[in-house]
Order: C-alpha cells, then sequence, then structure tokens
C-alpha cells in the first residue's frame, strides 16, 4: 500500500514469523526427543475403524462432488446406507435409516427453515 | 423496570418456551452420550437457531449448553467417559462412588451444585456485565489489543501443558481469519482469485468441521470399544443434598467463584474451571487423603465451578465481543448474525434481548432440576444409543448445517476439510480451542493493533502509555511467563 506504513501484509508477515519460529522449536524438540517421524494410532490395525474412518471422509467427499449433479435426496440416502453398514448395523436398521433420516432433514430444513437443499437429477419432480 | 417487564414478555412465550424445553432435552442428550461435547451441540445448534428470532436462538444455545455441561457428569458416574471436557476433571472421582455404591450421591450432588454454580454465575454477570460495560465505553484500540490478546494467551497459558504447540495452533487459526477482504485495508489476502474466498472464510461450518466432524472421527475410530456401564440402581437422587450443601459450605462458594471468575477470563473456560476447582477442593480440604477413593467434595466444588464459568463466559463476550470459552465463541458469531452486535453499548441498545437471555439463564439453571432428574433416570436408555446409527444421522446434520448457512457446498469442503485438520492437531497434542479463538478474534486483533500502531506511528512504548492498556498489557506479560515461572518454581523445589 502506498503511503501507508502499516499496510494488509503486515498482520499475516507477523504471523508467518511466529509460525516459523515455532516450527523451528517443534523440529529442534521434536529431533531431541528422538521416537519415530510417522506414527500411525493404534486404531488402524482394526478393520471395522479403518473402514469406518475412510467411509465417513470418502462419504463427504462424494456428497461435496455429487449433490448438486445428483441432488441431496438421493446423495444422503447413498452416503447414509454406507455410514450405518459399515459401523456395523444391520441390513434393516441401515435401509430405516438410510430412508428416514434424509425424509426428517427434508422436511425440518427444506420445508421448515426453507433451505435450498439440491434435487439435482429430481428437479424435474421437485415438491 | 420497563426493560424487565419487555425482557419478560420477550420469554414467556409460548414458542420461546417450546425453544427451551426442546433444546434443554437435545443438550441432555449431547452432554449425556461421551464423545459428543456442549461444543458440538452448539456447533450443531447454530444452523436451526440461524431461522429464529434473537431470542429464541440465544435462548437454545444458552439451555443447551448448561443442560450438557451437567449431563456430561452421568456417564462419568456410570461409565468412566466423561460426557464433556468439563466432567473430566472428576470422572475417577465420580465412577469410584458408583462403584462404593453411592452413585446416587454422585450424580445428586453434580446435579444439585450444578444449579447452584450456574445460578451463582448468572447473578454475578447480571451484576458485572452492565457495570463492566461502563468503564469499557472509554477504552481505546490499545486496551482492545491487549484485552484480545490476554484471551488468546490464557486460551494458550493456562489450559495446555504445551504452551508452544498451543502457540501454532493460535497462529494457524489467525492466519486463516487473515483470508479475505476483510482486514483494515480491504485487500484480498490469500483469494487465490476465488470468490468464495474474497469474503473470508465462513466460521460456523468451520466450527462445525473441528467441534463436529473431528470428534465423530474420534468416534469412529474407537467404534470397536464398547461402553460398560457400572451397574448402580439409581434411586432418589436428591435426598441428603441439604445436608451435603451445609457440611460443605466452603467448598460451594469457592467453586462458584472461581468458576466464574475463570469462565470471565477471556480464552479459559468450563474445563480449566473444573480442573482448578478440583485442584483448590483438594489443596483445602480437611479429608484431603479421600480423594480419588469416591469422597463427594471434590465433585462439589468443580460441578459448582464448571457450570458458574458458563454464564462466566458471557461476561467478556457480551462486553467486549471477546469469547470467554470455545462455546462463546460460537455464540458471538450467532450475536452477529443476529444484529446484538457484542460491545459495551448492547446493554443500550438492545436492553431488553440482553435482559431476556439473562432470564433464560435463571430458567435453564431452575429447569435443569426435573429434567436433569429424569435425564438420570434415563441414563440407562440414553447410553444404550447405538452408535452406528446416532453417528451418521449426525454426520448428515452437520452436512446440511454448513450447507445452509450460506446454501453451497463450499462450506461442506471447509467442514470436511477443518474436521480432518482438527481431528489431526488433537491427536498430536495439538489444542483446537486457540485456533477457534484466533480464527474469532484475528480481524478484531489485527484491526486493533494496525490503528494502534498508525495512531502511535510505530512506537510500541504507546500500548503502555494508557493507565488501563498499560495494566492489561502487564497482566498479559504475566500470564505469558507463567510456564516459565512454573519451571522456576520446580527447579528451585
Amino acid at each position: 500500500m502506498p503511503g501507508q506504513k502499516f499496510g494488509p501484509a503486515w498482520f499475516p508477515g507477523l504471523i508467518a514469523f511466529g509460525l516459523g519460529i515455532c516450527g523451528m522449536a517443534l523440529v529442534f524438540l521434536g529431533i531431541r526427543a528422538g521416537g519415530y517421524w510417522v506414527q500411525f494410532p493404534e486404531w488402524v490395525r482394526s478393520s471395522t475403524a479403518r473402514a469406518g474412518v475412510l467411509a465417513v471422509l470418502g462419504g463427504l467427499l462424494f456428497y461435496i462432488l455429487a449433490a448438486d449433479k445428483l441432488g441431496f435426496h438421493f446423495t444422503a440416502i447413498a452416503i447414509l446406507a454406507v455410514w450405518v453398514r459399515v459401523l456395523g448395523a444391520s441390513w434393516r436398521v441401515t435401509a430405516a435409516v438410510a430412508l428416514l433420516a434424509p425424509l426428517i432433514i427434508h422436511l425440518a430444513f427444506y420445508k421448515g427453515l426453507r433451505v435450498p437443499l439440491p434435487w439435482g437429477v429430481l428437479e424435474r419432480w421437485a415438491f | 423496570m420497563g426493560v424487565l417487564s419487555q425482557a419478560l414478555a420477550l420469554v414467556f412465550d409460548g414458542y420461546v418456551l417450546w425453544v427451551i424445553l426442546a433444546s434443554a432435552v437435545f443438550g441432555l442428550f449431547v452432554g449425556a452420550v461421551p464423545g459428543l461435547t456442549a461444543t458440538m451441540a452448539t456447533a450443531l445448534l447454530v444452523p436451526v437457531t440461524f431461522f429464529m428470532p434473537p431470542v429464541p436462538a440465544i435462548a437454545a444455545i444458552v439451555t443447551a449448553t448448561a443442560m450438557a455441561i451437567f449431563a456430561g457428569d452421568i456417564p462419568s458416574c456410570l461409565l468412566r467417559m466423561p460426557g464433556t471436557p468439563a466432567s473430566a476433571a472428576y470422572t475417577d472421582e465420580a465412577y469410584a462412588m458408583t462403584k462404593k455404591g453411592y452413585g446416587e450421591v454422585a450424580l445428586g450432588a453434580s446435579l444439585v451444585f450444578s444449579v447452584v454454580g450456574g445460578l451463582f454465575g448468572t447473578a454475578v454477570l447480571i451484576l458485572a456485565a452492565p457495570a463492566l460495560a461502563e468503564v469499557a465505553l472509554k477504552f481505546s484500540s490499545y486496551e482492545y489489543f491487549w484485552l484480545v490478546l490476554l484471551g488468546l494467551a490464557s486460551a494458550i497459558f493456562l489450559a495446555h501443558a504445551n504452551p508452544l504447540k498451543g502457540v501454532v495452533s493460535l497462529l494457524l487459526g489467525l492466519l486463516v481469519a487473515s483470508v479475505g477482504l476483510d482486514n483494515p485495508a480491504g485487500f484480498p489476502r490469500f483469494t487465490f482469485g476465488n470468490t468464495e474466498l474474497a469474503g473470508g472464510l465462513t466460521l460456523i461450518p468451520i466450527m462445525i468441521g473441528m467441534f463436529a466432524v473431528s470428534e465423530i472421527l474420534r468416534n469412529v475410530a474407537a467404534i470397536d470399544r464398547p461402553w460398560e456401564m457400572a451397574q448402580a440402581k439409581i434411586g432418589n437422587v436428591l435426598r441428603g443434598m441439604w445436608g451435603l450443601a451445609r457440611r460443605y459450605p466452603a467448598p460451594i462458594v469457592r467453586g462458584s467463584v472461581l468458576g466464574t471468575a475463570v469462565g470471565a477470563l477471556p480464552g479459559a473456560g468450563a474445563d480449566i474451571a473444573a480442573w482448578m476447582s478440583y485442584a483448590v477442593s483438594k489443596k483445602f480440604s480437611r479429608e484431603r487423603e479421600k480423594f480419588g477413593t469416591g469422597h463427594v467434595e471434590g465433585i462439589i466444588e468443580a460441578g459448582a465451578s464448571n457450570n458458574s464459568a458458563l454464564a462466566g463466559a458471557w461476561i467478556p463476550a457480551l462486553v467486549f465481543g471477546i469469547p470467554g470459552d470455545s462455546i462463546t465463541a460460537i455464540i458471538i458469531g450467532v450475536l452477529y448474525i443476529k444484529g446484538l452486535n457484542p460491545g459495551p453499548t448492547i446493554f443500550m441498545n438492545n436492553g431488553p434481548a440482553i435482559y431476556a437471555i439473562f432470564l433464560v439463564f435463571i430458567l435453564a439453571n431452575l429447569l435443569m432440576i426435573p429434567l436433569g432428574i429424569a435425564a438420570i433416570k434415563g441414563a440407562k436408555q440414553m447410553l444404550r444409543a447405538p452408535r452406528a446409527i446416532l453417528l451418521p444421522v449426525i454426520l448428515l446434520f452437520c452436512i446440511v448445517g454448513s450447507f445452509a448457512i450460506n446454501n453451497s457446498v463450499f462450506g461442506v469442503l471447509l467442514m470436511l476439510a477443518f474436521g480432518v485438520a482438527g481431528y489431526l492437531m488433537e491427536e498430536n497434542g495439538f489444542p483446537v480451542a486457540p485456533a477457534i479463538l484466533g480464527l474469532v478474534l484475528g480481524a478484531m486483533l489485527e484491526e486493533n493493533f494496525i490503528s494502534s500502531m498508525i495512531k502511535a506511528d510505530g512506537r510500541f512504548i504507546a500500548f503502555f502509555e494508557r493507565p488501563i492498556a498499560g495494566s492489561l498489557g502487564v497482566v498479559v506479560l504475566i500470564v505469558v511467563s507463567i510456564p516459565l515461572l512454573r519451571r522456576l518454581f520446580r527447579a528451585a523445589k
């Protein structure tokens, strides 16, 4: 910024300076303490937990990519079914939750609070 | 008197009372299920309150958090798992009491003295906040700069074992806060030509990510570990409480006072208050040897403390716009959305609404007795709620909540990114709270810092030249040097 001593770069500059110092201190302390560079937590060994975490991350990513085209309802049913099943519920429970929860959210948010949830492929039948 | 009657009319309205009741049940449930925290309850409520008028919106959050902090004690007693971090300080003690067959005394004490602490904190809030606002009207950018810094410093140096990681977390929060056009120069920073980034990152999806999604990831990762319930017959939890109150008056008062004070300190909240009060209780107790074996004294003091902290945290939030803990950090965002901009003038501009919020505090704490008893009775059923259904449904709710703030999938992306970041940070010992405070306070810190620097023409000593600013500056320096002092003290021993 011309004519201004303390412009928009000042504050991020200070933050960067601080992060640089702290980063160096962490590296120094880490090397002094020894130990592994990367260590996986205990749950990685459990197949249910591993599948669960992957399903959560994958499901959210799928929603972000697909929701606008596929619509909220189909996407929600799909990811809920995967999540509930992977976390260990029976097929019957999975089906019930995957169908009921999006319906309740549709009624509460779309109808009640007027959140414009995307319809996607169902656009023509939107109600 | 006019303000009070207007406030009464605002609260005793069918819709508002219905919202209070519903959010009380919601808060009790979220608090009682281990892994779901009071902060998460707030983050999940925000998208819903987004569509309500100001008073019911804030009432929902006040009620839900008060209930959740108490309900966090229920799984402490029955499962040896704190329902919220604020109960962690005395989880072992409460569980030991249940094991000895005194489960109902432990639950009763945490219920009754939570209410006492909550009412005490509310009384201080009602009396102190308007008085403080009078003083705060005279504050300039120097004082605000130090106050913000005090909040950030106490979040790091009072709360956490590793201040270095706390500072890193804070700096990351400040960095995220500097994205967008919203800076004193109005210059786009870190936007990479993206229009979504130009407006800055929206707070609510980030909060939902850091407090709800990261918590869900942690729960999913631990899905194999079943909850084992201590078999306890829960009878009349109120029996013997009057006796306890007469036997331990000092711990009750001490817990309430310390809790309110810690809560009012910007940056430190209910969990820190509980830890400090439990330690204080042990130090001053006449039966110190009984602590840890299932002794009720520490539960009384820390239970009063964490609920009083909840109200205390509202003092700096309302008067300065500086959150006292991560719950009020979210609430400040809601206050701005609702046009109840926090600051010293809030009592003049929005008197009735603010007094209505105070009334909700009182109402929520009184409501805690009947609803709390019901929650204790129903605890076994609540704790049996299958996680395989609960976690996915909460996650879907998070998606819709993040979407609803700007009606854009970008919010969901933010939620996912910050959820993963929050999870990785916590797993590696980086506390999340400083990052959130940095995010909320970043703009305020920068604005006051830059305008002070411009006024002082770059002389840093000007920050100490006004009496209140100078004193606040010294307090900040003391707080920052606490870890150093602690180390020296330990070395001297």
